[in-house]
C-alpha cells in the first residue's frame, strides 16, 4: 500500500470531533459508576476516547489487532498525553467510519507496518486535547488559573492541594471547547512511551474468551462452506445438490460468485455436504499452468529489458570495463499466508441493512462491498471487527467477505462462512513467485563498480491498485531492490511484469521478502569473489548509509562476529531496510550429514526510530524471523494443472518449537525517523541463513525453499 | 440416533449428532465453547487441543462417539480466573500475539506439566508440537519453565 493522502492536523481534528458527535449514539460504557460518582454521559473529546464518570478510559482502536500489539500501542500513545491511569484503560475496536481512515493510506485499513507511523502525532494530540479540557474543567470548578493545575495519573491537581479525578470532571469538561492545538509532552517526560507495558489483550487470550471471527455467534445463524473451482479463474459449469442436501443438517445449497455454498446448522454438516456436492467446473484459461511452465516463463521473460526502476552512472560501460564479473539467478516460490485462523466472515443481510462481523485488515473495503452486494446505503452497513487469528496481509483481501455477504443474502439468514485449511491454502492471494537476474562487475581491488538487477515477477498492485502501475513499472515489485544501499557507482534495476494466472497479494513484508534474498545473497557472492569477510565487505560499502551500517555493526558485535563457534556451526549476515526500519541479522547455522539445516541462534539488530513499546518490538522481530525462516526452510506453493498442490500443514509445513532458534533482539536507541516493526524482521532472515549455509558448505542457495542442502 | 453423553468442564452433556462428528465441532457449534480453535482439521496444528481424561488430545479428529462417558476439559475449564500456573506464566511472559493458537498451546503445556513437573528443553521440544504462526515459541518455552517453578 502506498501513501495516498496527507490530512492536515486541522482537518483531522475537525473530522474527529464531527465523528465523535455521531458515534455516541447507542453507546453504553462498560462497568458501572464508582461509589458516589455522578452518573452521566462520557466525555468524548474526539473519535478515539470516551472518558466515563466511573473513571473508565475507553480507547477506540482503529487498527486491526492481528498479533502485532497495536491494541496496546495505540492506547499507549493516547494515555501518555492524557496522563491517564493505565489500569483504567479499556479497548474497543472501531466501527467502519472515514474518521478512522489510515492517515497514510486514505482508507480504513491495517498494513504496511504503518499503524504507529500514522498515529504517532494525531493520537498523542487526541490524548493531549483531552488532558487540556480536563485541566480546564478543574480550573473552572476551582475558579483558578489552568496554569496552576496539572494532570497526573487520572486526576487534575492544583498547587493548593486540591484534586479531582477525571471521572468527576467529565460533566464540566463536556461543556468546554476541546483545544485544537494542545501542547505535546517532551520525550524526557514520557512515563508510558518507551516502556514495557504488558499487552491489554493477553488476559482474554489465555482463557479462551478473546473473540476471533470464527467465534462469532448470531441468533439464527447458519454455517456455510463453499466449493470453489480448484483451478484459478475457473467457474461452475453445472452442479447437482442432491448428495449435499441429503446430509443431515444441510439447509441450503446456493450458487454464489466464487462457487457453490452449502449452508447448514454447523460447520461439520456444511463441510460434509460440501464434500458430497457434485460440481462440474469450467476450468478456464489456467488449466495447464504449472510450476514448471511458470519457471520457463520467468526465465524467458528475464531475457528482455524491463521497466527501469533505478539507473545510476553507466552500468554497461562499467560492466565491460570491470576486472571480473559475476552473474547469478535467484528464484523464490509462491507462498501462502497460512494464518492460524482460516478465512471466515459472518454476515447478516436484511432488507434494511447489513451487519458484518469479520477478522479483517480492511474495514473500509468491507463497508463498501457490503453496501454494494446488499444494495443498501453505506450508512446501513455495520462492520464489527473481531480479533484476527493472524493477518500477514491475507486479511486485507475481501474475497471471504464477499462470499459471506452473498450467501447471507441468498438464504435470507445470518451466515458464518468458514474456510477449511485446504480452502485457505488453495485459494489464497500468494506471495508472488519471482526470478532475479543479477550481474556485477568488480574492480581490481574487489570493490563493485557495477550492479544490475532484473526482477521478473507478477504484480500485486496491478490487481489491487492498477493506477499505481505506470509504463509496466510496479514500484512495489522492486521495493528493496531499488534501495540497494551499497556504495556502487553504476546501478541498473528493472522490472519485467509477468502475470502467471496465479493470484498474488500482500504477504508479510511483501516484495521485500524476495528482493532482500536476492540482494543480500548476491552481495555475499561479491564479498566471496573479492576474498573479503562478508561483514567487513558490506560495512565498507555502507559509508553513506549510516542507519544500515549501525544495525549491521550492532548485530555483528552482539553476535561476536569472527569469534570461535562450536564445531560445525557457521555464521551468515544480512541487512535490509523495509517499511522505514533497518534490520540486520546474524544467523548461526549447521548442516548435518544428510543436508538438514539447523538454525541455532539469530542475533537481530533493529533501528525503527522512537520506540513505543520495546517488548513489542522484540516480539515482532522474533515473529518476523520465524515467519521468514519458515518460508526459507520449507515454504513453497507448487502448481500442477492450474491447481495448488499443497493443502494442509503436512505438505505445507511450519516451523515448530523443536526447530526454533534462540533469538536475541537489540534495539538501536534512535531519535531518527520512525519505521514499522510488524514486517521488517522478515526479509533479512532467508539471506542470513543462506549465507551461513554457504560458509558451512560452500553451497550457494539461490533458490528457495532451502530444503535439504546437497 | 441415541444421544451421546460425556462430561465437559465438570458438567454432564448430552448431544444428538452423528458419532463421527469431531469433538471440536460439538464443543464449538453445539456447546458454544469457542475457546478451542479450529486450525487444520487433521491433527497437525494443535489449535484444538483439549484434555480427555487428563491427556492432551487434538479434538478435530476425535469422533464424538469415542468420547462417550469420558471427561473433557477445555481452556474454559482449565481454571477459574486464569489462575492455572500455565495461564499465570503466559500472562507474566506476555506470550500471545494473535492468540489464536494459544488455547491449544496452554492445554498442551498444562498436560506436559501434569506428567513432567520440571521439563527440560528437550521435553518441551517433544511435547510442544503445536504450530504458532506468530512465532511465540521462545516465550512459550520461557513461560513453561516459569510455570514449572510455580507448580
Amino acid at each position: 500500500m502506498t501513501a495516498r493522502t496527507e490530512v492536515t492536523r486541522r482537518e483531522f481534528l475537525q473530522a474527529a470531533s464531527a465523528a465523535g458527535a455521531t458515534l455516541v449514539i447507542g453507546f453504553t460504557l462498560p462497568g458501572c459508576a464508582g461509589p458516589g460518582a455522578p452518573a452521566g454521559p462520557p466525555l468524548e473529546p474526539n473519535a478515539w476516547l470516551k472518558i466515563g464518570t466511573d473513571e473508565s478510559i475507553l480507547v477506540i482502536v482503529d487498527r486491526s489487532e492481528m498479533g502485532q500489539g497495536i491494541a496496546t500501542a495505540l492506547p499507549m500513545l493516547l494515555a501518555e498525553e492524557l496522563e491517564a491511569d493505565w489500569s483504567k484503560i479499556q479497548i474497543e475496536f472501531a466501527p467502519a467510519d472515514p474518521v478512522y481512515n489510515h492517515r497514510l493510506f486514505g482508507m480504513q485499513a491495517t498494513g504496511g507496518s504503518a499503524s504507529i507511523r500514522a498515529a504517532w502525532t494525531p493520537l498523542r494530540q487526541a490524548g493531549a486535547a483531552a488532558r487540556e479540557v480536563l485541566i480546564a474543567a478543574a480550573a473552572q470548578t476551582w475558579d483558578v488559573d489552568p496554569s496552576a493545575c496539572r494532570a497526573e495519573n487520572g486526576a487534575v491537581t492544583h498547587a493548593g492541594g486540591r484534586r479531582l479525578t477525571y471521572g468527576r470532571l467529565v460533566a464540566t469538561a463536556r461543556t468546554l471547547p476541546v483545544p485544537t492545538d494542545p501542547p505535546l509532552k517532551e520525550p524526557k517526560d514520557w512515563k508510558i512511551l518507551g516502556t514495557r507495558v504488558p499487552r491489554l489483550d493477553t488476559p482474554p487470550k489465555v482463557d479462551g474468551s478473546a473473540q476471533f471471527g470464527l467465534d462469532v455467534t448470531v441468533p439464527g445463524m447458519l454455517v456455510a462452506v463453499v466449493a470453489r473451482c480448484p483451478v484459478f479463474g475457473g467457474t461452475v459449469a453445472s452442479f447437482d445438490a442432491a448428495q449435499a442436501k441429503a446430509v443431515p443438517g444441510v439447509r441450503h445449497v446456493v450458487q454464489i460468485s466464487s462457487g457453490i455454498a452449502v449452508v447448514a446448522d454447523g460447520y461439520w454438516p456444511a463441510k460434509t455436504g460440501r464434500d458430497a456436492l457434485a460440481v462440474t467446473w469450467d476450468e478456464g484459461a489456467n488449466a495447464a499452468v504449472s510450476s514448471a511452465s511458470i519457471g520457463r516463463l520467468f526465465a524467458q521473460r528475464a531475457g528482455r529489458a524491463g521497466a527501469q526502476a533505478r539507473h545510476d552512472g553507466n552500468p554497461d560501460r562499467a560492466m565491460s570495463g570491470a576486472a571480473s564479473r559475476l552473474d547469478a539467478v535467484y528464484e523464490t516460490p509462491f507462498l501462502a499466508h497460512a494464518t492460524m485462523e482460516p478465512m471466515n466472515c459472518t454476515a447478516h443481510v436484511r432488507p434494511d441493512g447489513v451487519d458484518i462481523w469479520a477478522p479483517t485488515q480492511f474495514q473500509g473495503g468491507v463497508h463498501q462491498i457490503g453496501a454494494a452486494i446488499a444494495d443498501v446505503p453505506p450508512e446501513h452497513v455495520k462492520v464489527h471487527t473481531t480479533y484476527l487469528g493472524g493477518g500477514f496481509g491475507r486479511r486485507f483481501e475481501l474475497d471471504f467477505i464477499q462470499e459471506a455477504v452473498e450467501t447471507s443474502k441468498a438464504v435470507g439468514a445470518p451466515v458464518k462462512l468458514v474456510w477449511s485449511r485446504e480452502d485457505d491454502t488453495r485459494h489464497d492471494f500468494y506471495r508472488p513467485g519471482s526470478y532475479h537476474r543479477l550481474r556485477a562487475g568488480l574492480d581490481t581491488s574487489g570493490r563493485p563498480a557495477a550492479w544490475t538487477h532484473r526482477v521478473v515477477a507478477p504484480s500485486i498492485m496491478a490487481r489491487v491498485f492498477p493506477d499505481t502501475v505506470q509504463n509496466g513499472l510496479d514500484g512495489e515489485a522492486v521495493e528493496g531492490a531499488i534501495e540497494m544501499p551499497y556504495g556502487i557507482p553504476n546501478v541498473h534495476v528493472d522490472y519485467v511484469l509477468t502475470d502467471t494466472g496465479i493470484p498474488v497479494g500482500f504477504w508479510r513484508s511483501v516484495n521485500h521478502s524476495y528482493n532482500a534474498f536476492a540482494v543480500e545473497g548476491f552481495i555475499d557472492e561479491l564479498a566471496h569473489a573479492a576474498g573479503r569477510d562478508p561483514y567487513e565487505y558490506r560495512r565498507g560499502l555502507l559509508g553513506n548509509a549510516p542507519r544500515y551500517r549501525r544495525v549491521l555493526e550492532l548485530a555483528a558485535t552482539q553476535a561476536g562476529w569472527g569469534s570461535p563457534l562450536p564445531a560445525g556451526v557457521f555464521r551468515g549476515i544480512a541487512v535490509h531496510k523495509s517499511f522505514e526500519a533497518y534490520v540486520s541479522q546474524v544467523a548461526e547455522v549447521s548442516v548435518t550429514g544428510d543436508g538438514t539445516v539447523r538454525v541455532h541462534r539469530v542475533v537481530c539488530a533493529v533501528d525503527c526510530g522512537p520506540v513505543v513499546n520495546p517488548d513489542t518490538v522484540e516480539a515482532q522481530m522474533q515473529s518476523g524471523i520465524v515467519y521468514g525462516l519458515t518460508a526459507a526452510l520449507y515454504g513453497e506453493i507448487g502448481i500442477e494443472r492450474g491447481r495448488v498442490v499443497q493443502g494442509n500443514f503436512h505438505d505445507y509445513p511450519m516451523l515448530r518449537m523443536a526447530e526454533m532458534p534462540r533469538v536475541e533482539v537489540h534495539i538501536v536507541p534512535s531519535t531518527d525517523s520512525q519505521g514499522g516493526v510488524g514486517e521488517p524482521g522478515t526479509p533479512p532472515i532467508a539471506p542470513a541463513v543462506c549465507n551461513a549455509i554457504f560458509a558451512a558448505t560452500g553451497t550457494r542457495i539461490r533458490k528457495l525453499p532451502i530444503g535439504k542442502v546437497v | 440416533m441415541p444421544p451421546i453423553e460425556f462430561t465437559v468442564n465438570g458438567r454432564r452433556q448430552s448431544v444428538n449428532v452423528p458419532p463421527e462428528t469431531p469433538l471440536l465441532w460439538v464443543l464449538r457449534d453445539n456447546l458454544g465453547l469457542t475457546g478451542t480453535k479450529f486450525g487444520c482439521g487433521i491433527a497437525q496444528c494443535g489449535s484444538c487441543t483439549v484434555h480427555i481424561d487428563g491427556a492432551a488430545t487434538r479434538s478435530c479428529v476425535i469422533g464424538i462417539g469415542t468420547v462417550a462417558g469420558k471427561r473433557v476439559t477445555t481452556i474454559e475449564g482449565l481454571a477459574r480466573d486464569r489462575s492455572h500456573p500455565v495461564q499465570q506464566a503466559w500472562i507474566a511472559e506476555d506470550v500471545p500475539q494473535c492468540g489464536y493458537c494459544q488455547s491449544g498451546q496452554i492445554m498442551a503445556a498444562a498436560a506436559l506439566l501434569a506428567t513432567t513437573p520440571d521439563p527440560t528443553d528437550a521435553d518441551i521440544d517433544a511435547a510442544m508440537t503445536n504450530i504458532c504462526r506468530c512465532g511465540t515459541y521462545q516465550r512459550i518455552r520461557t513461560a513453561i519453565h516459569r510455570a514449572a517453578e510455580g507448580v
